[in-house]
This record gives structure tokens, sequence and C-alpha cells, in this order.
């Protein structure tokens, strides 16, 4: 109960209406995505295999975007914690080329 | 007092100390690296995945007659089509579509509990960590209802491996489902990466919550009160927004392509 007395005088600011709004219309959005996803899976012709994988794959990095950006914050931080963080991933894109044409090479001498 | 030190070094550079050059705390700071590091980690298991898949066959008969073989890769959206409750009934992707909708939303509730800490907030605070928990715990509950139905198999027809012959599909059907050494669903590597993938994910939700389960009771005893920011609940926020994003490359790669 000490405690208790010692915090009951720390001042709690109103809820930030426009930072809240904002938040739940950036989760419609993630949501809207990813039900645009399950549809275009069972609605686009079959043999639009890459269509369908590049549409699914762009789409991913849309939301990805938007989860560190806002939910993250990332977007709010000085530019260099921005590019410190990007930048290393650069090694992934590298990475999925080469271990993509691996996985073909493989299957082509299988 | 960090006024002063920018007055101090207002004359040198940036980085020669004294001076927070990211205005970030070293603890977000290094979540943010670890986090990265984490990343990395991700990546490489979801590429191995790729590799793997393009090493294999793609099976390239037709859609609606599909039945799994270890001559080819399976397609996702055949093998995950079960939802709780409605035995025999084929609705692919829609569970990992639910799945995928649960994590989302304890994202949301997460920030909003971020949101209340800036404002020091307690009793919200609690509350969408309390939210932020039961996400996380059904989640869990989703993945382990989605892995015992992997494990013990599918029961449809012309489907299961006859342990006497080598293939897929034989006669005398004796085994379904999937475990590390066999597997119903098509080649060996894709039960196994199936396992390891969202074992691994998995892994990450349980420790999250464990985390959120600590910044709920410090919030509720009044830790940060006494501390004078929540800044803890935006670290463990991070990193519980990073599961989320391993999450969506996961539905992605692993269930719809």
């Amino acid at each position: 109960m000490a405690l208790l007395e010692e915090i009951s005088h720390i001042e709690v600011k109103p809820a930030n209406k426009t930072e809240i709004g904002k938040l739940w219309k950036i989760a419609g959005l993630l949501l809207l995505i990813t039900i645009i996803e399950f549809v275009f899976a069972f609605s686009l012709p079959e043999h639009w295999k890459w269509m369908k994988v590049s549409i699914f794959v762009g789409l991913t990095f849309v939301k990805a975007f938007y989860i560190i950006s806002e939910f993250m914050h990332l977007k709010h931080e000085t530019k260099v914690l921005i590019w410190s963080i990007a930048l290393p991933l650069i090694f992934v894109v590298w990475f999925v080329i080469a271990l993509i044409y691996e996985g073909g090479a493989i299957l082509s001498v299988r | 007092m960090a006024s002063t030190a920018i007055a101090e070094h207002s004359n040198k550079n940036l980085w020669d100390g004294g001076v927070s050059p990211m205005k970030a705390s070293y603890g977000k700071l290094m979540m943010w690296f670890f986090l990265l590091s984490d990343a990395f980690t991700f990546s490489g298991l979801l590429i191995t995945y790729g590799l793997l898949r393009y090493s294999h066959q793609a099976y390239s008969g037709v859609h609606s007659a599909f039945i799994p073989s270890r001559e080819y890769w399976p397609i996702p959206e055949k093998i995950f089509d079960g939802f709780p409750f409605l035995h025999g009934i084929s609705i692919p992707l829609a569970f990992v579509g639910l799945m995928t909708f649960i994590l989302i939303m304890s994202s949301v509730t997460m920030v909003l509990a971020v949101e209340a800490g800036h404002r020091m907030d307690r009793k919200n605070v609690m509350k969408w960590m309390l939210w932020t928990i039961v996400g996380g715990l059904a989640f869990l509950g989703c993945q382990a209802w989605e892995w015992t139905h992997f494990i013990t198999g599918s029961g449809k027809e012309g489907w299961g491996i006859d342990l006497n012959g080598d293939g897929i599909l034989q006669a005398g059907v004796d085994f379904f489902g999937a475990n590390l050494s066999r597997n119903e669903y098509g080649p060996q590597l894709f039960a196994d990466l199936f396992f390891f993938i969202t074992g691994f994910h998995g892994t990450h939700v349980l420790s999250g919550v464990l985390l959120n389960v600590i910044v709920f009771y410090q919030a509720s005893v009044g830790t940060f009160e006494k501390r004078g920011h929540y800044e803890m609940v935006e670290k463990v926020g991070l990193y519980w927004h990073f599961v989320d994003l391993v999450w969506v490359f996961v539905f992605t790669f692993f269930y719809l392509i």
C-alpha cells in the first residue's frame, strides 16, 4: 500500500485519439491484405503460377513494411538507425538469389 | 542532462561519446540488433526451404486431382486444409488465415500497450498487455492443433504410406501423418522443414508470451511507475512485433506459395 500512495501522484495523460486511430487503421490494412491474399489464392487461375507468386511476395513486403515502420516505429527513428537495420539485409537478398539458383542446379543433376 | 551533454560536445564529432547519435536507449538498440540477427536466422531457414523446394520436381498434374508422392513437392494448400471441429471437410488455408488474424490482432494490442505506457497509464498498459498475452496463447493453441493434425495424418482416401513399399500411395496403407523419418505428404524434407520452421517460430511465440507475462506482472505491481517510464513495454513490444513479422513471411513462403 505504501507503494500505491507513493505513485498515486503520477499524472496519466489523456489518450491520443489520432495516434490510436492510426494504429487501428494500419491493423485494418494488414488484415485486408491478408484477406486479399487468401482470395487471390483461390480465385486466380492455376496456370498463373508465377503471377500469383509475385503478387503474394509483393503483398508480403507491403505488410512487412507497415509492421516494421509503424508498429515497430522504425520510420520515426533517426536515419542512421534505420540504415543500420536495413542495410545488412542486403545479404539476405544475395542469399535468396544464390540458393534458389543452387536449388535449380541440384534439380538439374538429380 | 542530455541537453548539457550535447552542449559540452557540440564542437566534437557526433560519435565521440556523451550523446546518443541514434536517439535511442542502449536497451532498445540492443533489441533492434538482436532482432536483426534473428532475422538472419529465420531468413536462413526460409531460404533453405526455397532451396530444397526448387531442388525437387514441382507437381505438374491437374490441381484438383493432387495426391502426394515422394517424387514431387506437395502443394501446401492441399496439405493444410483442415479446420477444428470440421473433420473431413476441405477448407484450404482457412485455419492458417485465422492464426495470422490472431497474431496481427495481438500485435495491435501490443502497440496500444506501448501507447498507454507513453502516457503513464498503468491500467491501460495492463489491459492491453493482458489481451496480447491472450492472443499469444490462442496462437500457440492453434499451432498445437495444427501440429497434431499434421502428425496424426489426413486419413484421406488414396493417401498414406505402405511401410512395405517404397513410395507413397500403395495398396496396403499402414501409416498416416508425418514425423521426422516418415512423411505422408511428400518428400521427407517437407515434413522436417515444417517441424523446424513452424517449431522455431512457435518457440519464439512462447518466449514472447513469457516476456509479456513478466512485463504484465511488473506493470501491475508498479515497477515501471517507480522507474518513471514504460520503456520495457516498448522493448518487449519490438520482440513481439518481430514474431508477428516472421509469421507474415512463414504464411507466404510456407503456406501460400
